[in-house]
C-alpha cells in the first residue's frame, strides 16, 4: 500500500549523539572574570580528607558545541509552538512569550527568598495579588500558593481536611476516590494517611449518587473528585453530591486539573466544594518545559483558612508582609513561598484577559472541544453521551475490531503533524482517546486535525497493518520500551 | 463553528452547569492590560526590590552568574512550551536533554543513577527519607540539626500521621554533627540518617565517617546538598546511599524561591524504589539508539495509591537549564569556579574575624558561606548594613534560638572584593561604634 506521507530526508540535525559524545579535554563554553580576592590553595583550604580530584566523565564542550548540541535536540521535540497539543486534561494552551519578559526582570528573577520584606514588596505583592485573583475566580475564600505542583496541591488540600476534622474530633480513616481519577489522587490520598476507596461511575461517567449514598459514612473523611471529570463532563448533582458528604462530617475535595472550563462561568466555591487546588501550567498559561516546572496552588473555604501552608502572605496597611505565626498550619510542603516564578507569569495571563477575556477564554475552549467532537462522532465511538465540556473523550472499539487501539491511532497521527491526544487515560474507558484543543487552537488548525483523524479511520478500515506501524516520519520509530524496562539504562558511561 | 457543533448559543454548551450555578457577573479581577501596560505593572513592582542591592543571603538559594545562552535555548518553543515525553518519537530532544541530567547528577554525587528531577531541594530530601523507610521497613530517622530547617518541617509535614520518630542530634564545636550524639541515637529501629553537606552552617560534614555509623546500626545514609558546586572540588560522598538536593545553583534564578529543581541519586539495586522519572536508554525497531520514560509502574499514573510518590509534574526546563549551565561550564571550568567561590568566601571570612568582637564560631571546614558571631546585635548590624545597601546574611536566631546574633553569610563568585572591603569596612564602624559604647 502506497505511503500517503512522504518519508523526510535524513540530515545532519538527526544524527546528534549525546553531549559527552562531543566532549575533548581542554574546551570550555564559559569564561569566568579574573578572581579579584587572593587565590586560595585548595589543599590547605580542604585538605586530603575533603578535596576531590575532579568530576570524572564531566564533558568538556565550547559554547557553539552546547548551542549547536541543544538546538539541534530542540528539534526533534514537538512543541505547542508547533501546532495542535490535544493532550486531554493538560491544557496545552499558547505560552505567551510575555510572561518569559516579565519574570525575567531584575527583582522577580533576582530576589532571594530571605530578602527583607521591606525590600521584597514587590515580589510579595506579585504573590499577593495573584493568591487574590484566584480567590475570585475560584469563588473560595483564600489561596495558598506554597505547592509546586497539583499533586503537592492535593497532598496539602487532604492535610488539610485532615486536621480540620481531627480538630473536630472526627478521626476518619477514607477518601472516596472515582474510578476515572487522575491517579494523583489515590497515590496523595494514602500519603495524607488514608485509605482510599474507589467508587465506580455511573453509566454517564459521572459520581454514582446511589453508591456514593452507600459509601459515604462516618469512618469516610470525604470526597475528591475532579469537575468537570476527567471525561469533560460536568457533574450536574455537584451541589447533592457536596450535601451527601457534608451532611454526614465529610469534607470535598475538587481537583482542578479541568477549571480551563469553568474560569469566568462557574466558581467552585458555589458548589459547595471545601478545598481545591489549580494547576498554574494549564488553566493559567505557564509554560509546560518539557515536563515542569508547574504550580499547584491550594484554594480553601473559610473553615480550612487556619490550616493552610505557612507563612501566608497577607497585606495590612499598604504593606505586604509574611506571617509565620500560624500555630494551626498543616506546616509547610516545600522550602521558601511556591513556585514564585509561575505566580509572576500566571498574574500576567490574568491581567492581560481580565474578566471579560479570561471568560471568552473558557468559552472558546468548549468550542473549540465541541467543534471536534461534532465532526468525529461518526467515524469514531463516543462512550458517553453526556455533553462535553473543554475535552472530549472518545474510544477505539471501532477501530479495535481491526485491531487498531489508540496508541496505534496516535503514533499514526503523529506522522500528519500533530502531536497525540492522551492515550488510555481515563481508565473508565476502553481505549480511551482524550482531545483538549484549548481555545488557542484556530479552527484551521482544529480542520487539519479532525481530517487527519478521519484519514486515518479510513486507514484502518483499508490497511490496518500500515497503521499498526506508525510512526513513519519520525527520527525513530517505535522505541521498545519492554527491552529498556528490563535492563534500565539509565546514564552514559564511558 | 458553533453551528457546526449544533448548538444556537455559547449559553448551550454550557446548559450541563445549572442555572443557579452560572456566574451572572464579570469576575472581579483587574484587566484587560495591553502589553506594554502590563510590563510597566511589573516594572513597578521590580522596582520595590532589593536589585540594587548586595546580597550576601545563602542558606540554600544561591546567586551565581548565569550564562546568557542558556535562557537563549531555555527560549526556544521546542524546549519551552513542550510537555511530558508521552510520546517518546516526537520528545527524543527532552528526553535526551533529561538523560544527560541524570548523567551528570550521577557523575556529580558518585552514586550510579539519578533521576529526572523533582521539585526541589526540600522535596527531594523527603522523598529520599520516604524512600528509605520503603525499603528498611522501619519508622526512625535520624537526622543533623544543621539539616536545612525549612527541609526538615517538610520532611515533618509529609511524615506527621505516618507514625514515624525523627531524631534530631546536635552539632559540635566544629559547626559539624556532633558523632558521639549520632552514635548515641542510633538504633535497629532507623531507617536512615539524614546530613545535609555542606550544612546548613556552611560546613563541611565527614560523610564517612556519618556513613560507617549508619551502616554499622543497619541504617542507610542519606546526604542532601544545597549547594552542589561544592561537588567540583569536594569529594562526593560516595559513601551514602542516596545523595539528593537542589540544584539551583546551576543556571536557574533565584526568583523569591522558586521554581527551583531537586535531584534524587542512588545506587542501582535501589532503583525500583525511586521516586520521579526515569528517562533510559531504548532501540527502536531499526536498531536505533532513542530515549523512553522508564520504570513507570513505580508511578502514580500506573500504581495509584501503591505508587513510590504522587508526584507527576516535576521541573523538566530547569533541569535542563541546569544540564546546559554544567555542560557550559564543564569539567574545568566548574572546578575553577568553586575555586572562586572558596577564595571568596575565605576572604571575606578572613577580613571580618579580624574586626574587634567579631569570631568565625564553628572550626570546621567551609565552601562559600559561613557563620559570623557579631560584635552586638545582629538586627541593628544588619540595619546599618541596609543603609550602605548591603544585605549582610542571614540572622539565625530566627531557626536557632541559641545562635543568637550569628549571622550566616555567603559570597558568591558574584560579590566583588570592593563589596566585600565595603562589608568589612562598615562591619568595622559598627564594632567600632559598640565598643565606644561599652566603653563609655
Amino acid at each position: 500500500m502506497e505511503n500517503r506521507i512522504k518519508n523526510a530526508r535524513p540530515h545532519v540535525t538527526r544524527n546528534e549523539g549525546l553531549i559527552f559524545e562531543r566532549s575533548s579535554p581542554g574546551k570550555s563554553g564559559a569564561e569566568l572574570p579574573p578572581l579579584d580576592v587572593p587565590a586560595v590553595s585548595l589543599e590547605d583550604a580542604l585538605g586530603n580528607e575533603f578535596l576531590r580530584a575532579e568530576v570524572e566523565g564531566f564533558p568538556e564542550v565550547s559554547e557553539v558545541d552546547v548551542i549547536c548540541h541543544f538546538t539541534r535536540l530542540s528539534t526533534w521535540n514537538y512543541s505547542i509552538d508547533a501546532g495542535l497539543y490535544p493532550l486531554g486534561s493538560c491544557t496545552m494552551k499558547y505560552n505567551p512569550r510575555l510572561n518569559e519578559a516579565v519574570a525575567r526582570l531584575d527583582g522577580p528573577a533576582t530576589d532571594h527568598p530571605y530578602t527583607p520584606e521591606s525590600l521584597a514588596q514587590g515580589c510579595l505583592k506579585i504573590l499577593g495579588e495573584t493568591a487574590r485573583c484566584l480567590v475570585e475566580i475560584t469563588g473560595m475564600d483564600a489561596v495558598s500558593l506554597q505547592p509546586a505542583a497539583g499533586a503537592q496541591g492535593e497532598l496539602t488540600g487532604l492535610l488539610m481536611i485532615r486536621a480540620y476534622l481531627e480538630e473536630h474530633g472526627r478521626n476518619r480513616k477514607y477518601v472516596i476516590v472515582p474510578d476515572s481519577a487522575h491517579g494523583t489522587n489515590p497515590a496523595s490520598v494514602t500519603i495524607a494517611g488514608y485509605e482510599a476507596r474507589n467508587l465506580k461511575s455511573n453509566a454517564r461517567g459521572c459520581v454514582d449518587l446511589d453508591a456514593l449514598d452507600r459509601a459515604m459514612n462516618e469512618e469516610v473523611a470525604g470526597l475528591m473528585l475532579t469537575n468537570p471529570n476527567t471525561l469533560g463532563v460536568f457533574e450536574t448533582e455537584i451541589e447533592k453530591v457536596c450535601q451527601m458528604v457534608h451532611a454526614r462530617g465529610g469534607l470535598v475535595y475538587m481537583d482542578g486539573a479541568n477549571m480551563n472550563a469553568l474560569v469566568g462561568v462557574a466558581r467552585p466555591g458555589e458548589f459547595g466544594v471545601d478545598v481545591m487546588h489549580l494547576n498554574l501550567h494549564k488553566t493559567f498559561s505557564t509554560p509546560h518545559g518539557g515536563g515542569g516546572p508547574g504550580s499547584g496552588p491550594v484554594a480553601v473555604k473559610r473553615i480550612l483558612e487556619p490550616y493552610l501552608p505557612a507563612p501566608v502572605v497577607e497585606e495590612a496597611d499598604g504593606s505586604w508582609r509574611l506571617n509565620h505565626d500560624r500555630p494551626r498550619s498543616i506546616g509547610r510542603v516545600r522550602a521558601w513561598y511556591g513556585n514564585f516564578g509561575m505566580a509572576v507569569r500566571a498574574l500576567a495571563y490574568i491581567l492581560a484577559y481580565g474578566p471579560q477575556g479570561l471568560r471568552q477564554a473558557t468559552e472558546d475552549a468548549v468550542l473549540n472541544a465541541n467543534y471536534v467532537r461534532r465532526r468525529l462522532r461518526d467515524l469514531y465511538e463516543l462512550p458517553y453521551d453526556a455533553p462535553s465540556m473543554h475535552e472530549c473523550v472518545f474510544s477505539d472499539r471501532r477501530q479495535a475490531a481491526r485491531g487498531v487501539h489508540t496508541g496505534d491511532i496516535a503514533k499514526r497521527l503523529i506522522d500528519y503533524g500533530f502531536h497525540p491526544y492522551t492515550v488510555s487515560f481515563p481508565l473508565i474507558v476502553a481505549g480511551a482517546m482524550m482531545i483538549e484543543p484549548t481555545e488557542t487552537a484556530g479552527k484551521a488548525e482544529l480542520d487539519a486535525f479532525i481530517e487527519a483523524l478521519r484519514s486515518i479511520a479510513q486507514e484502518v478500515e483499508e490497511d490496518p497493518e500500515f497503521v499498526l506501524k506508525a510512526p513513519y516520519t519520525t527520527r525513530v520509530s517505535r522505541l521498545d520500551e519492554a527491552a529498556a524496562a528490563r535492563k534500565p539504562v539509565l546514564r552514559w558511561k564511558p | 463553528m458553533l453551528e457546526a457543533t449544533g448548538h444556537t448559543s455559547i449559553d448551550e454548551l454550557f446548559s450541563q452547569i445549572p442555572e443557579a450555578l452560572r456566574l451572572q457577573r464579570g469576575l472581579k479581577v483587574p484587566g484587560p492590560l495591553s502589553e506594554p501596560e502590563l510590563v510597566e505593572f511589573f516594572r513597578q513592582a521590580a522596582s520595590q526590590s532589593a536589585r540594587d542591592y548586595v546580597s550576601l543571603l545563602g542558606a540554600g538559594a544561591y546567586s551565581h552568574y548565569r550564562p546568557v545562552v542558556i535562557d537563549t535555548l531555555l527560549s526556544r518553543g521546542e524546549f519551552l512550551t513542550s510537555y511530558t515525553p508521552y510520546q517518546a518519537e516526537i520528545s527524543q530532544g527532552n528526553l535526551q536533554a533529561m538523560f544527560e541530567f541524570q548523567t551528570l547528577i550521577a557523575q556529580l554525587t558518585g552514586m550510579e543513577v539519578a533521576n529526572s528531577s523533582l521539585y526541589d531541594g526540600s522535596t527531594a530530601t523527603n522523598e529520599a527519607v520516604l524512600m528509605a523507610l520503603r525499603l528498611m521497613r522501619r519508622k526512625r530517622v535520624v537526622w543533623a540539626r544543621t539539616l536545612h530547617p525549612e527541609y526538615r518541617r517538610v520532611v515533618e509535614t509529609y511524615l506527621q500521621h505516618q507514625g514515624v520518630e525523627l531524631v534530631e542530634v546536635p552539632y559540635a564545636a566544629t559547626g559539624q554533627i556532633d558523632r558521639e550524639r549520632l552514635e548515641a541515637a542510633m538504633n535497629r529501629e532507623t531507617a536512615a540518617v539524614v546530613v545535609q553537606s555542606p550544612n546548613f552552617f556552611g560546613v563541611l560534614e565527614r560523610v564517612h565517617e556519618i556513613a560507617a555509623i549508619a551502616h554499622r546500626a543497619g541504617a542507610l545514609m542519606i546526604v542532601t546538598v544545597t549547594e552542589p558546586l561544592s561537588l567540583a572540588i569536594v569529594k562526593a560522598p560516595e559513601e551514602a546511599d542516596i545523595v539528593c538536593g537542589e540544584a539551583q545553583s546551576f543556571g536557574v534564578p533565584v526568583a523569591f524561591g522558586g521554581p527551583y529543581v531537586g535531584f534524587l541519586a542512588t545506587r542501582e539495586k535501589f532503583i525500583r524504589q525511586m521516586p520521579g522519572r526515569l528517562v533510559g536508554q531504548a532501540q527502536d525497531t531499526e536498531g536505533r539508539r532513542g530515549y523512553v520514560l522508564t520504570l513507570a509502574t513505580r508511578e502514580q499514573h500506573i500504581r495509584r495509591e501503591k505508587a513510590t510518590s504522587n508526584i507527576c509534574t516535576s521541573q523538566s526546563l530547569f533541569a535542563l537549564s541546569a544540564t546546559i549551565y554544567l555542560c557550559l561550564l564543564g569539567k574545568k571550568g566548574l572546578r575553577a569556579l568553586a575555586e572562586q567561590n572558596l577564595a571568596k568566601a575565605r576572604y571575606a571570612a578572613g577580613q571580618l574575624c579580624q574586626v574587634a568582637a567579631t569570631e568565625l564560631p564553628f572550626s570546621g571546614p567551609t565552601f562559600n558561606e559561613f557563620v559570623v558571631k557579631t560584635p552586638g546585635d545582629a538586627d541593628e548590624l544588619l540595619e546599618e548594613l541596609r543603609q550602605r545597601k548591603i544585605i549582610g546574611g542571614l540572622n539565625l536566631v530566627r531557626f536557632y534560638p541559641e545562635l543568637e546574633n550569628h549571622l550566616l553569610v555567603c559570597v558568591t563568585e558574584t560579590v566583588s572584593r570592593a563589596a566585600v572591603d565595603r562589608l568589612v569596612e562598615a562591619w568595622r564602624y559598627f564594632a567600632v561604634a559598640k565598643e565606644t559604647l561599652v566603653g563609655g
